[in-house]
């Protein structure tokens, strides 16, 4: 079980992987769509390496909700849990 | 009296691709062109799909007019006659007419009647499918040698102002040719289906919708000529798809399925001259490229930028290009993989002829 601290250390990972985006400016309150500039296509990718890194699924009618780095990080600690 | 013993066609031992043809129709349509149609712009598209044109087959170039120009120079670069075919695959899912097939009609254009003659529906898999039918046929002696067609006018059924999947398409033709091989040439065929996504990539109606609506309207006292006209284009039949569905399902499983083929034909990562995954996406083939691992010395085909997605002709026209583009190709191993409605994919390892 990864802590918050941890989810939000591998998701900033894999934003990085995916947008080059530096992993320190993921931050919680981040818009994925507005401050990260994600697209919808990017943001497919992010989820899918989501569930492999966490083992856990994303349903896709779930991603739109996700619309902040701290409501990813609070759907996969849930589904973690 | 014993009973008699049954003969079975002997069997052959190995197969391969002995020839690639393409054909490409004449209109080329732009990002700008698309931008009439929908509210986008050149750089959106090409951000998200890596597309920057299509080819698109005017009125009066059929399916068949197109799968007959691929076929002519795979049999020509295999250097074997139309009549020593056995069997002619096409497959296509814009041949518009149930029956009879495309690829009989195919076979008697070619030269190639008695030959077995049938179309697959396997949409983007379609290519890869007809290459583990041209392998088991040959090599369980069914077929001396099998030509397998990919060939769709996707131009026919889309609508031009909808966003989930008319913009990507193009339409063309690719063929090879099957035959026998002193040593192995195409690796097993990893295959299958998950029909439980069956409403992910489709068409808006069925056939019998469109029946019903004309006869509807014949049997309305007010629907004049030009009413019925325009009813029968609002449910003409054209292609939508679920592209979240889609693209998760494309590079999450199928980078999976992709793996599978590797593994089943012996080799690894770093064995491939080349990487030809069904030229759906840029963004996918980006994403698989990275799940397996690809070394930079495989070559990945990325015809999508200048063909669109041609469904069940994508894989063997990126394919033909990859080949003239780099003549060292040849003979080296190519992965490829198709995978679309259905859902429906297929793989396998194949020697590039």
């Amino acid at each position: 079980m990864a802590s918050n601290e941890e989810i939000l250390a591998g998701l900033a990972e894999i934003v990085n992987e995916e947008t080059g985006l530096a992993a320190d400016a993921v931050e919680l309150d981040k818009s994925f769509t507005e401050d990260l500039d994600i697209d919808s296509i990017s943001m497919m990718t992010i989820v899918v390496n989501a569930e492999e890194k966490f083992g856990v699924r994303i349903p896709d009618e779930e991603v739109k909700n996700l619309k902040t780095v701290g409501d990813a990080v609070n759907f996969i600690a849930g589904a973690q849990a | 009296m014993s009973a008699p013993t049954l003969k079975q066609a002997p069997a052959k031992e190995f197969s391969r691709i002995l020839g690639i043809g393409a054909y490409r129709p004449e209109v080329i349509v732009t990002n700008d062109d698309v931008c009439q149609w929908i509210d986008s712009s050149d750089e959106w598209i090409r951000q998200r799909t890596g597309i920057v044109t299509r080819h698109r087959a005017p009125e009066g170039v059929s399916v068949i007019d197109m799968a007959e120009g691929a076929a002519r120079e795979a049999l020509a670069q295999a250097g074997i006659e139309a009549s020593q075919l056995g069997a002619v695959i096409v497959s296509t899912v814009t041949h518009p007419y149930a029956t009879p097939s495309a690829a009989a009609a195919l076979t008697d254009r070619l030269g190639a009647t008695p030959a077995a003659a049938f179309d697959i529906s396997a949409a983007c898999a379609g290519y890869c499918y007809g290459v583990a039918q041209g392998d088991a046929l040959v090599r369980s002696g069914a077929a001396d040698y099998v030509l397998v067609v990919g060939a769709e006018k996707l131009s026919d059924v889309i609508d031009n102002h909808e966003r989930t999947i008319s913009f990507l398409l193009g339409d063309g033709a690719g063929a090879v040719i099957v035959g026998p091989s002193d040593a192995p040439g195409i690796g097993q065929s990893i295959w299958g289906s998950d029909g439980s996504k069956w409403n992910a990539i489709g068409m808006t109606h069925s056939l019998d919708e469109v029946r019903k609506l004309g006869e509807s309207a014949r049997h309305s006292d007010e629907t004049d000529d030009l009413a019925l006209i325009s009813a029968t284009q609002d449910i003409w039949p054209t292609l939508r798809q679920d592209g979240q569905t889609v693209f998760r399902w494309a590079v999450w499983e199928m980078a999976k399925v992709a793996q599978q083929a590797l593994d089943a034909a012996g080799i690894e990562a770093s064995d491939l001259a080349a990487f030809v995954p069904h030229q759906a996406n840029m963004r996918i083939i980006d994403e698989m490229v990275k799940k397996l691992k690809l070394p930079e010395t495989v070559v990945v085909a990325r015809d999508i930028a200048e063909s669109g997605n041609t469904s069940a002709a994508s894989i063997p026209l990126a394919t033909h290009r990859l080949l003239q583009e780099n003549p060292q190709l040849s003979g080296g191993l190519s992965l490829q993989i198709g995978f679309g409605a259905g859902l429906v994919f297929g793989a396998q390892v194949v020697v590039l002829p």
